[in-house]
């Protein structure tokens, strides 16, 4: 399997290519390059997807990882090193084939989104930086090649975020996600230096295996402010995941990244870049299942709350795309959940499953609905749903499409969603309760929300458009409708065949009471959504004004920004920066420059010395001849 | 019978003589001249040396002889130099040739 490394190699050298060649490149070739590139990324993953699981993967009944290429890149000491390479296991495999695609689709996508604009040469060069990291990230064999990649990952979001960078919000939104996800990998590296410090190892095989025994013990004993050593490391990982996951309170930079061009956002910012979180507590499951237990409690709380609040949100938005990127903090946070619900082996691992099958789904669903969502921006000019309305009749590819992906993630069958979402609501129900209601109950607000954001877009009375507002172009459309197609099929795949806490096939069916609570619930959602927004009244706002103050602070997302704000601003800067600001201005600044005024001071007063007189100097010089004979003479 | 220490009193006198005019004296020409009379009390050092103490040598008279020839050299630099100082300045009062300073 060898050849799966070029899945990584070959976004990498169109990233060179194209962004060393972009004044001598024309966009169209930028373009070309770009998707040829990942179109052969994507096959590669195809056929390592199914060589893996068809194949060479399953031996005895336990799908092996495979170390299909790897290299030394440093070494510490004799146990610890760094290596490169290339892991295949299950989710490493599915997430190649989940980004490989979506990216792909992206790549397909901007060539209609992105015509004309200025920097499509950069455009493409980003975007193939990115594929090329995310997908370093996915197949790391160590937790120090997933952070390296994790950190290249960000700054590609960083980049792309910042696109336009000529628009003041885009670039204090992309500063925003990068100091956010910066601060919240402080915690991830620590983390990695504490497991590494206790463990002596980077490798993820070492650290998983026989239940993370490797782990369990040499973590034991130690603790700091009465947490073990293993509750600290995993709690500063998870906090490296929640803030590229965009968990609450760390959320507050992913809502305004959708600054960045809208397939970016279907990108990195709905189907792969953000679902990294997720993926890290995937693979570092068996650690936080065995040597920290705790953590995923604080993981399954931290999760619920993150869906409720952030699909809450998403009701009041009125940029779409906002919309979206609230709906998608909500749905990693279910993935999340997932994870912290899940046990290990067979259906005790049914969490792991599910969790692993909604990143799958989500990814398509989402990255579609993102892609709609700028589709009908394309048409309409704006972001926000006062613009829009009755666009069905103008659009009805994207109309059509759009209700796919609003139904699969509302959790209504025969659509992916339902099928991921009634396995992590299964996973939820036999585990904790509390936590089950609540995710039953972001499952109707998700409906609801999403139901609200169709209505106003496609129904609804038309608005004074402008221009006449046209159908996508096809190299639009098309990967909508490929994506669409995903959307219904995907969610037939038997996903515990594939994906296991313990690498076991097993199978795990559909639990219908709990289904059947689902789509009811859904259904309510998407009945009050058609109720409220369908044609255009008043009611919604007879009703928003008997709560008027929890729709304020909706629309104000909770003040958790202000929040941040005020801590960074008023406490961090004030507190601490100015002093420091202070002391180095004054201080250290202060010492260098009086070196130097000091010096100069001091040469103005003694440069009368040198008069230039040379009968002055031959007295000086004599007068030090006699001195010294004098003292010469005496000692 | 005149002995070593006489001749290096005198060489002496002429030495600090010469060491006096060149600090104390302001015009250029009394300046060169007392480095004349330095450097002919040397001389006469390097003579007498030669004579009282190696006398069956010849290097000090030689090395006195150079060092006419080298000062005559040098006086001819000097008063070249002070002909043109006199061009700019107008007079060859050293206490007015200090822009070398700094």
């Amino acid at each position: 399997m060898g050849f799966s490394v070029y899945i990584i190699l070959v976004p990498m050298l169109m990233f060179l290519v194209i962004g060393l060649g972009s004044t001598k490149l024309s966009p169209r070739a930028a373009g070309i390059f770009g998707t040829l590139g990942l179109s052969v990324s994507a096959v590669l993953s195809y056929i390592t997807a199914f060589r893996y699981f068809f194949a060479e993967g399953l031996q005895e009944g336990i799908y092996s990882s495979i170390t299909a290429w790897s290299v030394e890149w440093l070494r510490f000491s004799d146990k610890l090193h760094i290596d490169m390479g290339v892991l295949l296991d299950p989710i490493s495999v599915m997430m190649l084939v989940v980004i490989t695609t979506v990216s792909l689709m992206v790549h397909i996508y901007s060539f209609g989104y992105m015509k004309g604009e200025r920097g499509f040469q950069r455009y493409y060069a980003f975007l193939s930086l990115f594929s090329f990291s995310m997908l370093g990230l996915v197949v790391a064999t160590n937790i120090f090649q997933m952070y390296i990649f994790w950190e290249l990952v960000g700054a590609s979001s960083y980049l792309l975020i910042g696109f336009y960078y000529t628009k003041p919000a885009a670039i204090a939104a992309s500063k925003k996600a990068f100091i956010v996800t910066r601060f919240a990998d402080l915690g991830f590296l620590i983390g990695i230096l504490i497991i590494s410090f206790c463990t002596g190892t980077f490798d993820f095989g070492l650290l998983t295996a026989d239940n993370a025994s490797l782990a369990v013990t040499s973590m034991a004993g130690g603790s700091f402010l009465g947490l073990s050593t293993a509750t600290w490391a995993m709690t500063l990982l998870f906090m490296g995941a929640a803030g590229k996951s965009a968990m609450f309170p760390l959320h507050i930079w992913l809502p305004d990244a959708m600054e960045g061009p809208t397939p970016v956002s279907a990108l990195i910012h709905a189907a792969t870049m953000v679902v990294a979180g997720v993926y890290l507590v995937a693979r570092m499951f068996p650690l936080y299942l065995f040597a920290a237990p705790d953590v995923l409690t604080l993981i399954t709380y931290v999760g619920a709350f993150t869906a409720l609040f952030a699909a809450i949100i998403a009701i009041r938005q009125t940029d779409i795309k906002r919309v979206l990127a609230f709906s998608t903090i909500s749905q990693i946070a279910y993935m999340m959940v997932a994870l912290g619900v899940s046990g290990m082996g067979g259906h005790a691992g049914e969490g792991y499953t599910a969790s692993m099958f909604h990143l799958f789904t989500h990814a398509f669903f989402k990255a579609l609905l993102f892609l709609g969502a700028g589709s009908v921006i394309h048409a309409v000019h704006s972001n926000e749903m006062e613009a829009m309305g009755g666009l069905r009749k103008y659009m009805p590819v994207t109309h059509w499409t759009f209700l796919i992906a609003c139904l699969s993630i509302a959790g209504i069958p025969p659509f992916s969603g339902f099928f991921s979402k009634d396995e992590i609501l299964s996973a939820a129900f036999s585990h904790d309760k509390v936590v089950f209601v609540v995710l039953l109950l972001v499952a109707g607000i998700t409906a609801f929300y999403m139901f609200r954001l169709y209505y106003r877009i496609f129904w609804g009375a038309e608005r004074q458009y402008e221009k006449h507002p046209h159908e996508a172009p096809s190299v639009m459309f098309i990967p909508l409708v490929f994506l669409a197609l995903l959307s219904c099929l995907t969610g037939w795949i038997p996903f515990s065949h594939f994906i296991s806490s313990d690498s076991v096939p097993y199978d795990l069916g559909i639990n219908w009471w709990i289904a059947a609570g689902g789509i009811l619930v859904s259904l309510i959602g998407i009945i009050m959504a058609t109720r409220l927004y369908r044609r255009e009244s008043d009611l919604p706002e007879r009703i928003a004004s008997r709560w008027a103050g929890f729709w304020n602070a909706a629309a104000h997302r909770f003040y958790i920004d202000q929040a941040w704000l005020f801590v960074t601003k008023k406490i961090i800067f004030r507190c601490i920066s100015t002093p420091i600001a202070w002391f180095d201005r004054h201080v250290i600044d202060g010492a260098i420059s009086g070196l130097g005024t000091g010096t100069e001071k001091l040469s103005g007063a003694i440069k009368g010395i040198q008069s230039g007189r040379i009968q002055t100097y031959a007295a000086v010089f004599v007068w030090g001849v006699i001195i010294i004979a004098v003292c010469v003479f005496i000692f | 019978m005149i002995s070593m220490e006489h001749y290096l009193v005198v060489s002496s006198i002429m030495f600090f003589v010469g060491i006096y005019g060149f600090i104390a004296r302001k015009n250029l020409l009394a300046v060169l001249i007392s480095i004349e009379l330095i450097l002919n009390s040397v001389e006469i050092n390097f003579s007498v040396f030669n004579r009282y103490l190696y006398p069956e040598h010849m290097e000090g008279v030689f090395f006195s002889l150079f060092g006419i020839a080298i000062s005559a050299a040098e006086t001819a630099v000097a008063i070249a130099i002070m002909i043109n100082v006199y061009r700019l300045a107008s007079n060859i009062d050293i206490r007015h040739i200090d822009k070398l300073k700094y």
